[in-house]
């Protein structure tokens, strides 16, 4: 009786069930494909059977990590490990070297001028700031940023996309590129930052950079977060160039034309040397390469009326691709720029991170720039009397040295003094060694009441690591007298031959 | 407060609505704030017909009995206009400036019209509070940060959304089909030419050339003069389809709620445009040289030293760009061998300097403290990849304010994580430094999280301080070893020195030091108006997201043609904000931003809670459930115990009506409301 009773049940069930499939639309249509395929090809039915159950198996499985190498642990064992772990502290502690850029930095009390107060109360004279055309203590130019600074307030409170966009930075950018003789111009709040952001914003991944060994820190970065693939040369070496150039061609030659770029600077931040223009536009024109090149150092020195290299060798700026320079150095204003043509600088408004996620410049120095800018169009003689001064200043140091030479070009008001190598070789000097003999240079410069400084450097991730020599930094500035000049050089060269006669 | 008496003293007040146009504000501006003390006790008793509201002249009796013992008294307003302002005052009256023996005045003068253009000009950079309730101190009151609501619109305008990007894309490519063929010369930045490669690629351009071309007369609107309470925009127009603007030649005056001037400090007058004057006379304009040569002024030790003390910690650096702090600070403090895990909202900046880095990156859902639990656990039991070696050092990176989602960052749950993993925290509060907290000194103050929590702190000095630049904090030991390692310190030119008297000053404003009283007010009327603002837009029926006291308020619009056409609608308004799309949001979550700042008085919300009901009724931006407040006011009984609150809003979820106020009762209901919960 049981068992008939189930039976029933079970049929009513199914009868149930059958009745429920029929009400499905489209059930029909299933029962028919199943029962013709069933008949003319069992399996078929059977390997469509076992499709849907894996199906849904897979469905239902557990989730599984699909990356490699993953040990599975117990929450206890994770817990276990937790408290094993002991971080490295974040920030180690510092060696001596850079216990000494701490200690020995520089403080100037009162206005950054030809000569400085120093925080021990000495006057000294400046030879360590980028104050060349001494700009920084004009009484015009302080008027006009009060102005500013009166209408405009300090900080203008937003990106340039959001309402940053200030009439000034427009001046600014249209007075850069008219000054370059390029069809537009951009302008970023900071100079250093400025190449960083220029780089990444048109070399991607896969497109191809060749880079001068000496480039800027600044342009490192640039290159290293571009991700693209980097082709090196040697310094300044034009023959080397043209066989990296060469080289690249034959390798791309089948592949896909990507972007490529050549990066080099005007005047370089590290070896103080200047570029041979011509060759370069020349080579790139040969090779078809877009050219990035660095002003930061000589935007505002070189050329006539400080227009740069371009002006100083005679090229037409728009042969450049994209002029980066730094409005912050002898300009005394801040913030740094891009030219070129519209397009270059349009992508750069919306792709450019520098430009687009950051606060803009603050008015007063946009002004501050246009001021300069037309100072030294107006003023040749200022950058005449700048080459002069450096001209005097260089006698003084290179040719009569027996420790160090300068590896600056002659125009450069920046002199980069580098320990000569038979003396590194003589004494045994090891890079660290020279930094700290350096610094006593400096040391004893500010004891006889000259401020120079080293050149700062600092190594980065960025492989292949660049080498700088350790060198001593000197800025000549217009705001003194030759004689002052002259003099203050005899102080370096004395300072020098002191520190490095002591050390055996 | 003892100029609130100002008003009781005169015996015929006409105006003493509590609404406040700017003309009243100007006529009775030469004449308020009586210092003198033996007035005070007359002023009490001789109360005025139309006296204040109970609260605040209890409120005001109890300020001005605290105040004797203070020696200045009387803290100044920001700006001259206080509250209800007498026509004629017959008793003392003085200048802005709380110090100068006042003048005692019988008969009211009217403004000379050079002194009512010199207010209007200082009113329109700085409002001057309207009433006394205008203020709130924010402050986490404890326990648990709950996460913010977020509020999903109906499936049609979601829907609507994506239809909208995809006419917009196939629109795109049929333009550019023809584009190709017709306007060659339009196109040549795209395809390789001569044997250059591409200029940009035509795929990641598409979105800039079809879709960001079509809005962009409501990005980089040029402006002028002070990015204050109000902004004048440089009007412009375009007759090749936004593809060049030309200046028309006229200006127009706009509410401000696009700049991030959080307390307002984007002034050309007052104390810290005189200071930052007198530093440019000083000081000459710039420090040109980088911050390790000689580009160090007693100005940037002073500055860093202010900072030092604001942030809480020990020391600090000070930088000329905020995004170069960031840019810069990573690789100082990871390399290889270290994980950097990074809230996925975090700022371009941070993930530029954790590239840069070259340690290993790892996102954690925002805010999401479970996630980054799940993280946390994988990373330290798994090791390195492939070799399994433990991390170095594991670096958690986030925001203290969130500049597009309006969230902060939950530092409760982080600390309570970071106890029990061991991790090191980065805190970015670009937005939140001086904007959040009782005393305008970041989460770490608004959560009353000792600072010693957080191993650094890094923050611009470009939005509560009206400067430019950027900061970071911590222990001495770490800031000397970073001075010889940040790249930026090194190479970044130095802040000049107006950009650090303007730090320096305002800071000393926030703290009290310098015109006490002042900072104080510009910190609670942040707060008030913050509140107000998301209060009242939440009340009108739009989808707000972030905290409550956060002053980033996103309303989301959805649909990309509603951008746009708000940032239009306002502009016709005169007020200009910000509109947000895809990139910087997810696809579908376009938004209009505010950025609301303690320069703003209730009355220019008002006109913007005006105009956002008007424009919400047009475009249908009205879609919010109530799920994330704004309801209408509970009866009685309904008012939950503290502990039962979540289960309460749940239960109450289910039947909840949206929230439609009409704008008249928002803005009566607005004030005492803004003071409790917001959800």
């Amino acid at each position: 009786m049981d068992l008939q009773e189930t039976q029933r049940l079970v049929s009513e069930y199914l009868h149930e069930l059958a009745n429920l499939f029929h009400r499905v639309p489209g059930s029909a249509i299933f029962l028919r494909y199943v029962k013709s395929s069933y008949q003319d090809d069992p399996i078929r039915s059977a390997v469509e059977l076992f499709l849907f159950l894996f199906a849904v198996r897979y469905l239902l499985a557990p989730k599984y990590s699909t990356k490699p190498g993953v040990v599975p642990l117990s929450d206890d064992e994770i817990d276990d490990l937790v408290d094993e772990w002991t971080p490295e502290p974040l920030v180690g502690s510092p060696t001596t070297l850079e216990e000494m850029e701490v200690d020995k930095r520089t403080v100037i009390v009162g206005p950054v001028g030809p000569k400085s107060k120093l925080a021990n109360g000495r006057t000294v004279t400046n030879l360590g700031s980028y104050n060349f055309y001494n700009f920084n203590t004009n009484e015009a130019l302080k008027e006009k940023a009060i102005q500013t600074l009166r209408n405009y307030g300090v900080g203008p409170c937003g990106p340039r996309g959001f309402y940053g966009t200030q009439d000034v930075h427009l001046k600014t950018e249209a007075d850069v590129a008219s000054f370059l003789g390029t069809a537009a111009c951009i302008i970023y709040s900071q100079a250093f930052s400025t190449i960083s952001s220029v780089i990444p914003a048109f070399s991607k991944r896969g497109d191809i950079i060749v880079a001068d060994k000496g480039v800027s820190f600044a342009i490192r970065k640039g290159i290293q977060i571009s991700r693209s693939i980097v082709r090196w040369y040697e310094h300044n070496d034009m023959e080397d160039l043209e066989r990296v150039l060469a080289k690249v061609t034959k390798e791309q030659a089948r592949k896909p034309l990507t972007r490529r770029f050549i990066i080099t600077e005007g005047l370089f931040e590290s070896h103080g040397d200047m570029v041979d223009l011509p060759k370069i536009i020349e080579l790139r024109l040969k090779y078809k390469f877009r050219l990035i090149l660095d002003e930061t150092w000589s935007f505002g020195v070189l050329g006539r009326t400080g227009r740069g290299i371009t002006e100083h060798q005679n090229v037409d700026a728009a042969e450049v691709d994209m002029i980066v320079g730094s409005l912050a150095g002898p300009l005394v204003a801040g913030g740094g720029f891009c030219a070129g043509s519209e397009e270059i600088v349009h992508h750069q408004r919306i792709s450019a991170s520098a430009y687009t996620f950051s606060a803009a410049l603050p008015a007063l120095l946009s002004t501050t720039a246009s001021a300069t800018i037309n100072i030294l169009q107006t003023n040749p003689e200022t950058v005449s009397q700048l080459r002069e001064y450096t001209k005097a200043m260089r006698a003084q140091l290179d040719p009569r040295s027996d420790w160090v030479y300068c590896t600056s070009a002659p125009e450069n008001p920046i002199l980069i003094l580098v320990i000569k190598p038979e003396v590194v070789a003589t004494k045994k000097l090891s890079p660290s060694d020279q930094q700290f003999l350096l610094q006593d240079v400096v040391d004893e410069c500010l004891a006889n009441g000259v401020l120079i400084t080293r050149l700062k450097t600092l190594e980065d991730n960025f492989e292949p690591k660049q080498v700088v020599p350790p060198s001593l930094k000197v800025c000549v500035t217009v705001g003194l007298t030759k004689k002052e000049i002259e003099k203050a050089g005899t102080t370096i060269r004395h300072a020098i031959t002191k520190v490095m006669s002591k050390r055996r | 407060m003892p100029r609130r008496f100002s008003s009781n003293s005169s015996n015929d007040t006409p105006s003493n609505s509590p609404s406040f146009s700017s003309a009243s504000g100007k006529g009775g501006t030469a004449i308020k704030a009586p210092t003198v003390k033996s007035n005070r006790l007359s002023q009490f008793f001789s109360v005025s017909p139309k006296s204040k509201s109970e609260p605040q002249t209890a409120q005001a009796a109890l300020q001005a009995a605290s105040g004797t013992s203070q020696p200045n008294t009387s803290s100044p307003p920001i700006s001259s206009a206080s509250l209800s302002l007498p026509t004629i005052s017959l008793s003392t009256a003085t200048a802005d400036n709380p110090n100068m023996d006042e003048l005692p005045t019988t008969l009211f003068q009217p403004p000379t019209p050079e002194e009512a253009r010199r207010l209007a000009k200082q009113h329109a950079q700085f409002g001057p509070i309207g009433h006394a309730s205008h203020r709130y101190s924010s402050r986490h009151p404890g326990g648990v940060f709950p996460e913010p609501v977020m509020d999903e619109p109906p499936y049609y305008y979601l829907l609507t959304t994506y239809i909208s990007y995809l006419i917009l894309i196939a629109f795109g490519h049929v333009r550019d089909f023809f584009g190709k063929r017709f306007r060659e010369e339009n196109y040549r930045h795209l395809k390789p030419r001569n044997g250059y490669g591409a200029l940009n690629s035509d795929f990641d351009n598409f979105y800039v050339r079809r879709l960001k071309l079509r809005i962009n007369d409501c990005f980089e609107r040029p402006v002028t003069g002070v990015p204050g309470r109000t902004i004048t925009l440089i009007d412009r127009a375009t007759d090749d389809h936004n593809h060049h603007f030309y200046l028309t030649g006229t200006t127009t005056d706009t509410l401000n709620l696009s700049s991030y001037n959080y307390l307002g400090f984007a002034q050309s007058e007052g104390p810290c445009a005189d200071i930052a004057e007198e530093s440019i006379r000083k000081y000459g304009i710039t420090s040109p040289s980088t911050r390790a040569e000689v580009g160090t002024q007693d100005l940037h030790v002073e500055v860093e030293d202010l900072v030092a003390r604001f942030a809480g910690k020990e020391a600090s650096m000070v930088f000329s760009m905020g995004f170069g702090t960031n840019a810069n600070i990573f690789p100082a403090l990871v390399s290889k061998g270290c994980l950097l895990i990074s809230d996925e909202l975090n700022h371009a900046s941070i993930r530029f300097g954790a590239r840069l880095s070259g340690a290993s990156i790892a996102m954690f859902k925002h805010n999401d403290m479970k996630d980054l639990e799940i993280k946390l656990r994988e990373a330290i039991s798994q090791g390195q990849p492939r070799t399994h070696r433990p991390w170095k050092k594991i670096l958690v990176v986030v925001e203290g304010l969130y500049s597009m989602e309006g969230s902060m960052c939950n530092l409760p749950g982080l600390v309570a994580l970071k106890h029990q993993y061991k991790f090191n925290l980065f805190v970015d509060e670009a937005h939140s430094i001086g904007a959040i907290g009782p005393k305008g000194r970041g989460v770490c103050d608004f959560f009353s999280i000792p600072t010693s929590e957080v191993d650094v702190l890094m923050g611009t000095l470009t939005k509560s301080f009206g400067a430019n630049g950027g900061y970071i904090a911590a222990d001495k030991v770490m800031i000397d070893k970073l001075r010889a390692t940040d790249s930026g310190i090194f190479f970044g030119e130095a802040p000049a020195p107006a950009i650090l008297t303007q730090i320096s000053s305002a800071l000393r404003i926030i703290c009290g030091e310098l015109v006490p009283g002042q900072g104080e007010e510009r910190l609670q009327r942040l707060a008030f108006n913050s509140r107000y603002l998301r209060l009242g837009l939440k009340r009108l029926g739009f989808i707000v997201y972030g905290h409550d006291d956060s002053p980033i308020i996103p309303v989301l619009l959805f649909n990309p043609a509603k951008m746009p056409a708000f940032s239009h609608e306002m502009l016709r308004r005169k007020i200009s904000v910000v509109v947000v799309g895809y990139p910087a949001t997810p696809l579908v979550s376009s938004r209009a931003r505010f950025c609301v700042s303690a320069a703003h008085t209730k009355e220019d919300l008002d006109r913007v809670l005006t105009a956002c009901d008007e424009i919400g009724n047009v475009l249908q931006l009205k879609f919010s459930t109530g799920i994330a407040g704004g309801a209408f006011p509970p009866t009685e009984e309904l008012a939950p115990p503290p502990e039962m609150e979540k289960e309460w809003h749940r239960k109450r979820s289910d039947q909840m009506t949206p929230p439609r106020w009409r704008v008249e009762d928002v803005i009566r209901r607005g004030v005492q409301d803004v003071q409790s919960p917001l959800y």
